[in-house]
């Protein structure tokens, strides 16, 4: 049995996948571990906390102007439902995007593996292109081509601000998912592409029903985490005049001097990224206890 | 007077600086089991994956069925159906049922319709006591089991010659016997085979003829009585004297 896992990843400011490590949530386990006793302390001592903190807070000078600018009630009312559905066009974006960087990403991955001096230039192509676009700030690939290719003003290319959004994200994003992919087909081990090749199956055969399947599963949780980095990213289209949530929050906001609508976003998101960051961690750590057991065989 | 089945001829291979075979020669007959014995890293497991072209060689020739397989510009697909091979660390693939390991390369490689494949495996299956495992995940099964169904998959596409590499030394003492057995009905049913092992009482049964590996040269090659009773080489002496110190003889 193997026991060599997808490649690990360094984190960096700006990545959108968590810090490696112990990931599974420890907030609740020491309490289920002592019991009664204990559980009655933290609920008491977490209501007192938390009712003196927002007793500070509210108390505080400046907490009216606060309270106004961030969180007013009526301009909250007003926008959400606004906002909402203009969130809708970076569900489209991401869901869009996320098909077709599944797609590619596969393609740039299997080019890197394949092997031999005939296919350098291809495998010199792939290592490019994911180099550049992971070295590239994805704001910088959306101004190129959302303000930079429209203004050539060339027949035929589209001038849609939807379209460029989307080929910038899945240009960006399908280096990463590629290395991700990568990662997971160089972790099966070479005992099953000689078994695959002993049966007669071609290299290509080989792959497609013997290593990809297996690679694939690998690499679910780590997937899943570049797509939660890809939700949050749609907003950034809205620089080259995309319409969507983040844009109209902004009209809203600079309609009325409040920033309540930026925060109405901010509450869409959480509500959409939170549950799905849970959800990934449950899976690495189901995964990891899989592995475990499977070598303890 | 027998054909044959595997010629191999001046093999040599080496790893970076380490040569492991050193000028192998070796000719098999039909229906000949041969039992390639000999201490860890004298060359039978790369005997056996340069035979399966699995590693390129970088001098001699090997000919198989009267076609040199290690000829520039040969159907590399083509000559693996031929040769089956069982690795000791079982490989079968952990996605795909026994079902779907054993049918995989007759549908994709042979081009059988399904539901032949599918007939032929099961008779395969029950054959080796298999059947009632058809359905269940390689991870569920004994790694004996484990071993019979990398053994029936190789069968599956009706290879000439099986190649066997130390195919029980992975296994718990008590699951060997289940695989030998195996072997030794492919034995008596006639199939070329071309085992490295370690189980000696097992290679001075089943074998029509043993080599004696060392540092990747066949020291001695004879029928089993002669090399387990009365070996000729120094070295072969030794290394089944020690053999039969640890117990295992």
């Amino acid at each position: 049995m193997s026991s060599t896992g997808p490649e690990r990843y360094r984190h960096q400011p700006g990545d959108p996948r968590p810090p490696d490590g112990e990931r599974g949530s420890k907030l609740l386990s020491p309490l289920r571990a002592e019991g009664g006793k204990s559980v009655a302390i933290a609920v008491v001592s977490t209501v007192v906390f938390f009712i003196v903190l927002s007793l500070i807070v509210v108390n505080s000078p400046g907490w009216a102007e606060v309270k106004l600018a961030f969180f007013s009630r009526s301009q909250f009312k007003v926008s959400f439902p606004e906002i909402a559905r203009a969130f809708l066009v970076n569900v489209k974006l991401f869901l869009i995007s996320e098909v077709l960087i599944l797609a590619f990403a596969l393609v740039i991955a299997v080019m890197r593996s394949l092997p031999g001096p005939v296919f350098f230039p291809i495998r010199m192509l792939a290592v490019i292109y994911t180099d550049l676009f992971r070295g590239i700030p994805t704001i910088l690939v959306i101004y190129l081509l959302g303000f930079g290719v429209p203004a050539l003003g060339i027949e035929g290319i589209p001038n849609s601000r939807f379209f460029w959004g989307v080929v910038s994200l899945v240009l960006v994003y399908s280096a990463y998912v590629a290395e991700v992919y990568r990662a997971g087909i160089e972790s099966v081990h070479g005992s099953q592409i000689a078994a695959a090749r002993s049966l007669g199956l071609s290299r290509g055969q080989s792959m497609r029903f013997v290593i990809l399947p297996q690679a694939v599963r690998r690499v679910i949780p780590p997937l899943l985490n570049d797509f939660i980095g890809l939700q949050k990213d749609t907003v950034l289209v809205s620089l080259i005049g995309l319409v969507e949530a983040f844009r109209t929050a902004g009209i809203d906001s600079a309609a009325t001097f409040n920033f309540t609508p930026y925060v109405a976003l901010a509450v869409v998101y959480v509500v959409i990224t939170v549950p799905m960051t849970r959800f990934v961690d449950a899976l690495v750590a189901k995964d990891r206890r899989r592995r475990q057991a499977g070598n303890a065989l | 007077m027998s054909t044959e089945a595997v010629r191999i001829e001046g093999l040599h291979k080496r790893f970076d600086s380490n040569e492991v075979l050193r000028g192998i020669d070796l000719t098999v007959a039909e229906h000949e089991v041969i039992c390639l014995i000999g201490a860890s890293g004298s060359g039978k497991s790369t005997m056996l994956r340069c035979i399966n072209l699995l590693e390129p060689i970088d001098a001699g020739r090997i000919t198989v069925l009267g076609q040199e397989i290690t000829a520039q510009g040969v159907d590399v697909n083509a000559i693996r159906r031929q040769i089956g091979i069982v690795f000791q660390s079982f490989n079968l693939f952990p996605h795909m049922t026994v079902m779907r390991n054993v049918t995989l390369a007759p549908v994709k490689v042979l081009k059988l319709a399904a539901s032949d494949a599918d007939s032929r495996a099961r008779e395969l299956l029950d054959r080796f006591g298999l059947a009632d495992k058809a359905d269940e995940f390689p991870d569920r099964l004994s790694g004996g089991q484990q071993q019979r169904v990398a053994i029936v998959r190789a069968l599956a596409m009706q290879p000439d010659i099986m190649l066997l590499d130390e195919v029980t030394s992975a296994l718990d003492p008590e699951l060997v016997a289940e695989v030998l057995d195996v072997i030794r009905e492919l034995a008596a049913g006639g199939m070329t085979m071309l085992i490295a092992t370690h189980e000696m009482g097992f290679a001075r049964d089943i074998a029509s003829r043993v080599c004696f590996l060392d540092e990747g040269v066949i020291l001695e090659d004879g029928p089993p009585q002669q090399i387990f009773n009365d070996p000729k080489e120094e070295r072969t002496r030794r290394f089944l004297q020690r053999i039969v110190d640890a117990g295992r003889l």
